[in-house]
């Protein structure tokens, strides 16, 4: 069976798309799913130290694509589960080592092999972005609840729509809902209001992603905190599932409820 | 801490509801390629070229950039003078 191939992207950098891509991918694994993950990410290498497999490193996606190596030889094995594998980009090359079509030979290569192939995009509209759509058949865009990132992600899903890899799926990233509730930090349905397209998940902002990247350890693997169970819940919903936004039934706390009775112009 | 009491009296809009009217408009103006200034322009050429064949009142007539999903859709609403002086 051919693989699901997923990128995830963003408009603006630093939203999150490598925690996401790499928590993504600990979540699909420890869903028996076989998954790799591949850093297309060319000289800005992080999916590696965000996985905490960067001592690993042997080969890298250009070694591949140049013929230095076969694809086998390239993914690093995650030990911790029984089927995750990691391509990481190249550090010391830059974005035009690699082209669409490599991507996508790369990726057929891959895809008789895995259930899902996971895509890590570099920030960006150029090069880098072209090579991480190139094979994906789904797209997910990370943005954060705050109005640079918002305007970047309407910019980039509008140029996934161009390229004919639409409609892209919204990861909400770092809500902090008791922002939400006393006004100071736009809601799901505001942004759903305004770039108008599907969520897939919400991920509250949550100190434990940086611990546990400090770690080398994807927040995901301890699925007992917060972000950890966004990141399943989205694992379950690429799978099929159909999983409550469990950050939405939090707005219908006794709070946000005060608020509504008394706050001007609630929604 | 002061903010909520400004809220509940009305005195300061809700910062995510700034945004978020800020984001509409940003939003149109990326979708669209035209600057708010450039869109104001627009109407007024429009509202000159349609002067030039019907008679309007240019106070009554609206022209609003719709947002439909992810489309942006201009739409006119233009009432139209009684002809008076025929013959
Ligand atoms: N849900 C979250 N809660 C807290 N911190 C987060 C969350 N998601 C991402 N971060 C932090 O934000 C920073 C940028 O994340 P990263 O995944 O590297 O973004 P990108 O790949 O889009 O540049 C990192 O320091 C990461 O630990
Ligand atoms: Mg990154």
């Amino acid at each position: 069976m051919a693989a699901r191939i997923i990128t995830v992207t963003s408009g603006k950098g630093g939203v999150g798309k490598t925690t996401t891509t790499a928590n993504l991918a600990v979540a699909l694994a420890m869903a028996n799913q076989k998954v790799v993950c591949l850093d297309a990410d060319i000289g800005l290498r992080n999916l590696d130290v965000v996985l905490g497999l960067e001592n690993r490193i042997v080969y890298d996606v250009v070694d591949v694509v140049e013929g230095r190596c076969r694809v086998r030889q390239a993914m690093i094995r995650d030990k911790r589960l029984p089927e995750l594998y990691l391509i990481p980009a190249a550090q010391t090359r830059d974005k035009s080592a690699v082209s669409p079509s490599d991507m996508i030979r790369l990726c057929e290569e891959l895809s008789s092999e895995v259930d899902f192939i996971l895509i890590d995009s570099p920030a960006g509209i150029e090069r880098g972005f072209k090579n991480a759509l190139a094979a994906a058949d789904t797209v997910l865009v990370v943005t954060n609840p705050e109005v640079s990132a918002v305007r970047d992600a309407d910019r980039i899903i509008g140029l996934v729509e161009a390229e004919e890899k639409g409609p892209a799926k919204l990861i909400l990233n770092r809500m902090n809902f008791g922002m939400v509730k006393r006004g100071d930090m736009l809601a799901p349905e505001d942004i759903l209001d305004l770039l108008a397209i599907e969520l897939i998940g919400i991920v509250p902002e949550d100190e434990h992603v940086l611990i546990s990247t400090n770690r080398g350890m994807p927040v995901a693997l301890d699925p007992t905190s917060r972000a950890g169970i966004a990141f399943h819940n989205i694992s379950r919903r690429l799978q099929g599932e159909t999983v409550p936004f469990m950050d939405m039934d939090e707005k219908s706390s006794f709070f946000s409820k005060l608020g509504k009775l008394f706050g001007p112009g609630g929604n | 801490m002061a903010g909520w009491i400004d809220r509940l009296s009305g005195r300061q809009p809700q910062s995510k509801d700034q945004a978020k009217e800020r984001l509409k408009l940003v939003l149109i103006n990326d979708r669209t390629d035209l600057t708010t200034s450039q869109l104001e322009q627009m109407k007024n050429e429009l509202l000159v070229v349609i002067a030039r064949y019907v008679d309007i009142d240019p106070d009554t007539v609206r022209i609003m950039m719709e947002t439909d999903g992810r489309e942006q859709r201009l739409t006119a609403e233009i009432p139209l003078k009684p002809i008076r002086h025929r013959r």
